[in-house]
């Protein structure tokens, strides 16, 4: 029998939460995965289905703030479901809208209150004006971090989590303090699409890794394509540096 | 006042041509000295006013319109290619007005960007408004789509006529809803093709959902070839020729014809019309086709995810050889995230011959995740189209490339052929 080395991505929401190009870290998951040696699966989950059970990493992205009020009811039901898989250390990467969603709150602008499902110790408030443009972040855990923000909430981190970076340019979580994004066990959340993974792979291969060590109990790669991953390394060094000059 | 005003924007109109540039100069001028000018010229035309606006295909649709009414033995006015804000109409009125002010049209057609527009119809009431699309374009500037779409419904409602939507946009079609007393007329697609052209909500999958539109249409666009359309008007197909390429622009000419048939109410000429649409050129980098040592090269204008998919989509890439040019200036959009939403497989068999622009790499990268082979990546687009040309002898060559990306190819292009200018 041939030993199973399959890895279940879930994409959350992707109709109504993929708006900046999320569908790219999920097919940058699953390429890797595939030249690691692992048989990537991917699943989406939109309102209404049933959530699978053999989930290996979950993926979110962004959506209009009007997709948020569509998904909520929904994503409220599944709170339970995923801070249990949150707390068991399944990878999660949570962008932008859905990053918003797994804090305590989303205060609207106009003062409505979206809940959210409180994965994350955080809350955010709807501001005035729309922070848009190029990012530069520095994480310890993961070095540069490059990307994209078009967001009008403004995200305040409680002790619970730790910031995912220091923004060295653009806005981040809030105009008021230098953080970008936050980092609970394996979850990875972040303003920034752009998309995240591609020019990003160490956060990529952190999933990746933890999604191997949490259903085998070992990350081991059995590379099947050296060249591609080289090549891969290659594009996406040239593509933060052309990113890390362009302006705001 | 008057006469004084428009004699200074001639004047600086020809100077600046005579400098080369500055399409909106003129424009700005005759704005600080003279801000009734735009409204007092286009008062009198007896058929008022007819905006067209939506996030994509604005340029060539109102090109289409334009044509479609001069069949009809109108008048027309409008405001070509460059510059689609206030000022770009003002620089063009420049061009046309009398020294006394007045215009010898029967109508205005002003494509005008989906801000500015909303800006113009404060100023000057449309008569007629035709909104195109609410796509995924441009969110470095507005946010949100939904914000696209409420800056669609503000010229909807400023509109004191006859408003024509695409019913196959649920964004669009929405619009009816908000409208104040304006007539509504349709536009859309046969449901054979409405997997063709998926909507941003469709984007992933879903397709089994895609909306059945139930809104009576003027002008259904039935089916689509490489070389001809059928339409479905008054309750007749109607097959014609088309020298545009690209299913977009023929879905555009479902709109034309629509917007042309509303504007020119009962007697229509329908044979001068099919007429002039079988013979509509594309608008300068839309699906435009030159001679470059020989060879056809085309220039596929790429500003967004659906674009780019439809694109794509409508050339197929077996004989051809590829370059893909991207850039990240204002005018391009700055987020590059829209690259991630388009599907590249179609391209794998071939790959790509040249990938140029600012972000070169960031389009190499989407490639190399979608596994179609990159020969040459060369963010100069000077040199990029050099080698592209170079390395493609013999082969029909396609660039696909945003709106700066194309305007510096087009450049290099005019010092080896000749290349339409556009005033």
């Amino acid at each position: 029998m041939t030993e199973d080395r399959t890895i279940k991505i879930l994409q959350l929401y992707p109709r109504e939460m993929n708006i900046y190009g999320d569908w790219g870290n999920v097919l940058v998951l699953k390429q890797r995965l595939k030249w690691y040696g692992y048989t990537p699966v991917v699943e989406e989950y939109n309102a209404g289905d049933e959530f699978p059970t053999d989930v290996d990493i979950i993926v979110g992205g962004g959506g209009q703030d009007s997709g948020q009020v569509v998904i909520q009811q929904d994503l409220q039901q599944l709170a339970p479901t995923l801070q249990g898989l949150a707390e068991d250390g399944l990878p999660m990467l949570v962008i932008c809208g859905l990053y918003q969603l797994f804090g305590r709150f989303f205060r609207t602008h106009e003062g409505a209150l979206i809940p959210g499902i409180g994965i994350l110790d955080m809350e955010t408030h709807g501001g005035d004006v729309r922070l848009i443009g190029n990012v530069l972040s520095v994480s310890e855990e993961f070095g540069e971090i490059h990307g994209y923000e078009n967001h009008s909430g403004q995200t305040f981190l409680g002790p619970g989590v730790k910031p995912l970076a220091e923004i060295r340019k653009g806005e981040g979580n809030n105009t008021k303090d230098s953080t970008e994004g936050a980092r609970y066990k394996n979850v990875v959340a972040s303003y920034l699409h752009g998309s995240l993974l591609p020019k990003n792979p160490a956060i990529a291969d952190f999933l990746i890794e933890k999604a191997a060590i949490r259903k085998f109990g070992s990350f081991s790669p059995v590379s099947r394509s050296e060249a591609d991953l080289a090549e891969l390394s290659k594009l996406s060094e040239m593509a933060r540096q052309h990113a890390g000059q362009r302006p705001r | 006042m008057s006469s004084f005003s428009i004699l200074v924007g001639k004047l600086v109109r020809s100077a600046s041509k005579l400098r080369g540039g500055g399409s909106a100069l003129p424009g700005l001028v005759v704005e600080k000295i003279d801000p009734d000018f735009i409204r007092r010229t286009l008062a009198d035309l007896p058929l008022g006013v007819a905006v067209v606006s939506g996030t994509n295909g604005k340029t060539t649709t109102t090109k289409m319109v334009v044509e479609l009414l001069e069949s009809q033995g109108l008048k027309v006015f409008t405001n070509r290619t460059g510059s689609n804000f206030t000022r770009g109409v003002a620089a063009a009125l420049l061009g046309e007005v009398s020294l006394r002010g007045r215009l010898d049209a029967d109508i205005a057609v002003l494509e005008l960007d989906e801000a500015h527009a909303v800006h113009f119809v404060k100023l000057i009431q449309p008569r007629y408004s035709l909104l195109l699309n609410v796509l995924r374009d441009q969110l470095d500037r507005f946010g949100e789509i939904d914000k696209t779409t409420r800056l669609l419904e503000q010229i909807a409602r400023a509109t004191t006529e006859t408003v024509v939507l695409n019913r196959e946009d649920p964004r669009v079609a929405g619009i009816a809803e908000s409208l104040t007393g304006q007539r509504a007329v349709y536009f859309g697609l046969d449901a054979s093709l409405r997997s063709t052209f998926p909507n941003d909500d469709e984007m992933r999958g879903s397709l089994a959902e895609a909306l059945a539109a139930t809104q009576e249409a003027d002008v259904v666009l039935e089916r689509v070839s490489e070389t001809e359309a059928d339409f479905l008007i008054d309750g007749q197909v109607r097959t014609s020729g088309l020298k545009l390429r690209g299913v977009y622009n023929i879905f555009n000419a479902a709109a034309a014809l629509a917007f042309a048939r509303t504007i020119k109410g009962g007697d229509l000429d329908s044979d001068a019309l099919f007429e002039a649409l079988a013979n509509v050129e594309p608008a300068f980098g839309r699906g435009e086709s030159l001679t470059v040592n020989g060879q056809p090269l085309e220039l596929v204008l790429v500003k967004n995810p659906s674009g780019f998919r439809l694109g794509l989509k409508s050339f197929a890439a077996h004989g051809y050889s590829t370059m893909i040019a991207i850039n990240d200036n204002y005018a391009d959009g700055r987020d590059m995230s829209w690259l991630w939403d388009v599907d590249f497989e179609s391209l794998a068999e071939g790959g790509v011959d040249v990938v140029s622009g600012v972000r070169a790499y960031d389009m190499a990268l989407r490639l190399k995740y979608d596994d179609v082979p990159v020969r040459t990546i060369e963010p100069d687009i000077t040199d990029g189209l050099k080698r592209f040309i170079k390395d493609s002898p013999g082969v029909p060559m396609r660039i696909f490339c945003t709106y700066t990306a194309m305007l510096a190819v087009r450049r290099e292009l005019s010092k080896i052929t000749k290349v339409e200018v556009v005033s």
